[in-house]
């Protein structure tokens, strides 16, 4: 019959061509309604020191020939591409999560315990830095296990419990890294946690790869190989999802609970192991920014949770939940952040950077409502050109 | 509010001489990726008529009735109220133009009340303020009037599937619709629920409202409608006076070659027990008391065993409690000499095959494709996978060869997602999946539920085919002729119990109904002389 009418690899194409367009659509208009924004607030600068910063990006040193001179025109983008880690990590987390029916608004807090876990195996036990990794990892699993025993045992809410173990996990960690400045973490003269550097340089992310000497290239020395491993989660977790049975029966489970019941898929049992992998993913996400050394810990100025948990989720809407398309949207986010830290130095204050790249951040976050629309778009075009071609 | 209700029929009014259609659908085309759901298609309704719609799964009936309700917009054609063209963008146009519609599948809030179903959307209120009295009244007046029983404040999630299309069809007529569409109603309700859903139709009819009706079942069709429009693979066939033909000349208008509408099949030579239930017992959830009581019977290899009885009476329940969908509080499973009362679902359903229910809710994953779907079941057995990665070039194989055999129809094949589908082949592919799944026992329930004669023809004498290779067949039905026509034994429940065993052959149609509504019952003993 109809049946090749249109071939699989086309349909999927059609599927992914309109999950690009509508995250594109959303970028732009977000930067529209930003660039808007800072037209109202101060028009003279709105361009040159609001919007342009923030399209470059990484890119701001790019044709400054005094830095190129010295190659210090690479370090913004190491920045951007150090800083994108932890957020593809953290956008994987929710995007999993979501595969699943589960919304993890915990990301946040599993994001801190994963620091802590890492510092602590950096700072303290001075492990190597795949074991604090491992750590990280463990920890975030551990306080995503909690929202998922309590939903499947105990039906509660997952997005409650995550929102009270982001605060209970925030002032638990922050307390230990301090104890009154007692902590062994914690270096009074920074006011912050000790550099990893100083304390066990073992334990930072290495940053060569065959050979490769990332610092060296991006002038930066927290840029290590990351990014590379966040890739390779990131992959990892879309053989997961399409290629297993594991994932089939996660995604049967979010999207029927019932039909998986029936199916004899033991739904409690995957609702837990979707939290813990989704708390696993956050806190390897922390270990990626700390362990790099990208910033120190500070405990006692940390009574905000850190926004690359909040962020996960606009990278993993601004990627449709799909994981590959969460490397690049992480990318984005990051680009859009370091964009924004360069606005602040000049004439906006750090508020309106903030409130111009969160609009941007949170349009992104639409994009699932566009790609109905545009599916529907492609697939009428798409069909009738078929169609016209091979009349019966 | 009131007003711009009134505007629309004030409309209908002036144009009443110009048309005899008060709605007619000219040319439509409705294109879908991989098929053409309708094609070329007109329907002329006229005013006041029961018009039924009439088609294989899949012939594009349900496609036709969104357009007419804004769901989806053709790709060719124009759709005339009274004679003038109208565009139906959406359903809040449709509203507007007075039509109205049921779905198959129905779209209600589960967690909201009726009340609040039936006034989403056009709730009365006063400066923002809802004044639910107002609606309330509204409410019970229509449904005093047409005799639509439902209780106001119940929610949606406890009440029947009945109830539930009385919410519906409440919903349309507390919005003074005027085209009434009905898809598949019937295909949910019970026999006496169709009996009252025909006089309710025949009612508005009569008041002047115009309905297009879509059942399969030829029978209901005879009563009610007075035309009658075919479709068959997308294409408009024609359209009778229902007056002017018979069951037979419909059906192979709509199949394309003559159906037969009797099941042919040799006695039954029942062998060793493969069921045996013994003291189920569990527990209601709506009230104090049990859902199923003390209930216990076999089934051997080589039979056919129907559980018959009203909507409502424990079949549900007790089905849930054999399959491990739910727990019982007392009583014994065994199958094929095996202790099955705890084990796990996954463990059942190594020698035992379901057709649920609800398809929606149990049978398939919706989002999934229909070669996920198919191995639903058995995409852990080493055929479709390998240390855990899914084998794809098998799953595609199987589910190509069972869409063949069942004559699953979609637009892609094996890749269509199952949403898209038609209900009746939502069906199909539930009923493959399972019927060709290795098992001894096939526990069967409404298995035929929205399919269409040629497919319900199909269905039963495969499922014939599997008593006679010696298997053992549970048929859980609500439809006494399928009842009467596929089974070797019949066992009657009755409020969680069962109340009378009978040989098909030996009992009448009135006889059974009498146990059915709890009028007659064997007493224990002679039931267990009986056995
Ligand atoms: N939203 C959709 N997307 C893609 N294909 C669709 C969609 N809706 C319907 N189809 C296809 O259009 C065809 C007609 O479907 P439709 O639901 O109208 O059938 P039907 O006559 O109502 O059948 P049934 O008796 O089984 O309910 C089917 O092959 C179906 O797969
Ligand atoms: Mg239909």
């Amino acid at each position: 019959m109809n049946k090749n009418a249109v071939s699989p690899l086309m349909m999927r194409a059609k599927a992914a061509g309109s999950s690009v367009l509508s995250s594109l659509v959303c970028i732009l208009m977000g930067l529209v309604l930003g660039y808007l924004f800072l037209l109202l607030l101060n028009a003279e600068h709105a361009w040159d020191d609001g919007l342009l910063p923030i399209i470059k990006g990484g890119f701001k040193s790019f044709g400054n020939e005094a830095l190129e001179a010295t190659g210090a025109h690479m370090k913004p983008l190491g920045m951007e591409i150090a800083e994108a880690a932890p957020l593809i990590m953290t956008g994987l987390s929710v995007a999993f999560a979501f595969k699943t029916g589960l919304f993890n608004i915990g990301a946040a807090g599993q994001y801190v315990l994963g620091a802590f876990g890492g510092l602590y195996c950096a700072l303290v036990l001075q492990l190597p830095w795949w074991v604090c990794l491992l750590a990280a990892s463990l920890c975030g699993a551990l306080w995503g296990a909690i929202p998922g025993i309590l939903k499947a045992y105990l039906n509660v809410n997952e997005v409650i419990t995550c929102i009270m173990l982001n605060w209970i996990g925030l002032y638990g960690a922050n307390t230990l890294m301090y104890q009154g400045g007692n902590s062994p973490m914690y270096f009074l003269k920074q006011a912050k946690t000790y550099t990893v550097a100083s304390k066990s340089p073992s334990s930072l992310i290495p940053s060569k790869i065959f050979g490769w000497d990332l610092t060296k290239t991006f002038n930066y020395s927290a840029m290590t190989i990351a990014i590379f491993l966040a890739i390779i989660v990131a992959i990892a977790i879309y053989v997961i999802l399409e290629k297993t049975t594991f994932g089939y029966e996660l995604k049967a489970c979010g999207h029927n609970k019932n039909a998986a019941k029936y199916a004899g898929i033991n739904d409690k049992r995957n609702i837990i192991l979707s939290m813990v992998i989704a708390g696993a993913l956050a806190g390897f996400g922390a270990g990626l920014f700390f362990l790099a050394g990208v910033e120190q810990y500070n405990p006692q100025e940390s009574t905000a949770l850190p926004g690359q948990g909040f962020n996960g989720i606009s990278v993993a809407l601004l990627a449709s939940l799909n994981p590959i398309g969460c490397i690049f949207s992480g990318v984005f986010i990051s680009h859009l952040s370091v964009g924004g830290n360069a606005m602040k130095q000049s004439t906006f204050p750090k508020e309106i950077a903030d409130a111009v790249s969160g609009i941007i951040v949170y349009l992104c976050a639409f994009s699932i409502l566009f790609k109905g629309f545009f599916r529907k778009l492609f697939g009428s075009k798409l069909f009738r050109k078929k169609e016209g071609g091979a009349k019966k | 509010m009131a007003e711009l209700d009134q505007r629309p029929s004030a409309k209908v009014d002036h144009s009443e001489q110009q048309s005899d259609y008060i709605i007619e659908m000219l040319n439509i085309t409705k294109i879908f990726p991989g098929i053409k759901a309708n094609d070329n298609v007109t329907l002329q309704l006229r005013r006041g008529e029961i018009h039924a719609l009439l088609g294989e799964n899949g012939a594009g009936k349900s496609t036709l009735m969104s357009v007419l309700f804004g769901l989806y917009q053709p790709e060719e054609g124009c759709i005339k109220k009274n004679g003038q063209i109208v565009k139906i963008n959406s359903p809040n146009d449709a509203n507007d133009l007075n039509i109205g519609m049921v779905h198959q599948h129905f779209k209600l809030v589960e967690c909201f009340s009726v009340l609040d179903n039936i006034i989403l959307g056009v709730e009365p209120n006063t400066a923002g303020f809802l004044q639910k009295e107002e609606a309330r009244k509204k409410v019970l007046a229509l449904s005093e009037k047409y005799g639509l029983q439902v209780d106001p404040d119940a929610l949606i999630e406890d009440i029947s599937v009945g109830m539930q299309q009385r919410t519906e069809i409440l919903k349309m007529l507390y919005r003074d619709n005027e085209i009434l569409i009905f898809d598949e109603p019937t295909a949910v309700l019970t026999p006496q629920e169709i009996k009252e859903l025909m006089h309710i139709m025949k009612n508005l009819a009569a008041e002047g409202k115009s309905i297009l009706f879509i059942s399969h079942k030829l029978a209901e069709i005879m009563e009610v409608a007075d035309r009658c429009s075919v479709l068959r693979k997308g294409k408009y066939i024609g359209t009778v006076n229902t007056a002017d033909v018979t069951v037979q000349e419909l059906s192979s208008m709509m199949v394309g070659r003559p159906v037969q509408l009797e099941v042919e099949k040799a006695p039954a030579k029942p062998v060793e027990v493969v069921l045996d239930v013994s003291g189920i017992t569990v527990k209601a959830k709506t009230h104090k008391g049990n859902a199923v009581t003390d209930v216990s019977f076999q089934v051997r290899r080589g039979e056919i065993v129907c559980l018959a009885g009203i909507e409502g009476n424990g079949q549900t329940q007790f089905v849930y409690a054999l399959t491990g969908l739910d727990d019982m509080t007392a009583g014994k499973i065994t199958l094929c000499g095996e202790d099955i009362t705890r084990a796990s679902i996954r463990k059942r359903a190594c020698r035992m095959s379901h057709i649920p229910e609800d398809r929606h809710k149990h049978g398939l994953v919706l989002e999934y494709s229909v070669e996920q779907n198919m191995v639903l079941q058995r995409y852990w057995q080493p055929e479709f996978q390998k240390a855990g990665f899914i084998k794809f070039a098998p799953v595609r194989a199987y589910s190509d060869r069972l869409i063949e055999k069942f004559d699953i129809r979609s637009g892609q094949g094996s890749i269509t997602q199952t949403r898209s589908m038609s209900g009746g082949n939502q069906q199909k592919v539930i009923v493959a999946r399972e019927m060709d799944k290795e098992h001894d026992l096939l526990v069967a329930v409404q298995p035929t539920r929205g399919l269409d004669i040629g497919a319900i023809e199909f269905i039963h004498a495969e499922i014939v085919k599997e008593r006679d290779a010696g298997k053992a067949v549970l048929l859980v039905s609500l439809e006494l002729e399928e009842v009467m026509s596929l089974s070797d034994r019949i066992l009657v429940m009755y409020e969680g119990e069962i109340v009378g065993e009978f040989d098909p052959k030996k009992v009448t149609v009135e006889e059974l109904g009498l146990y059915m509504a709890g009028a007659k019952r064997d007493t224990p003993s002679a039931k267990e002389g009986k056995q």
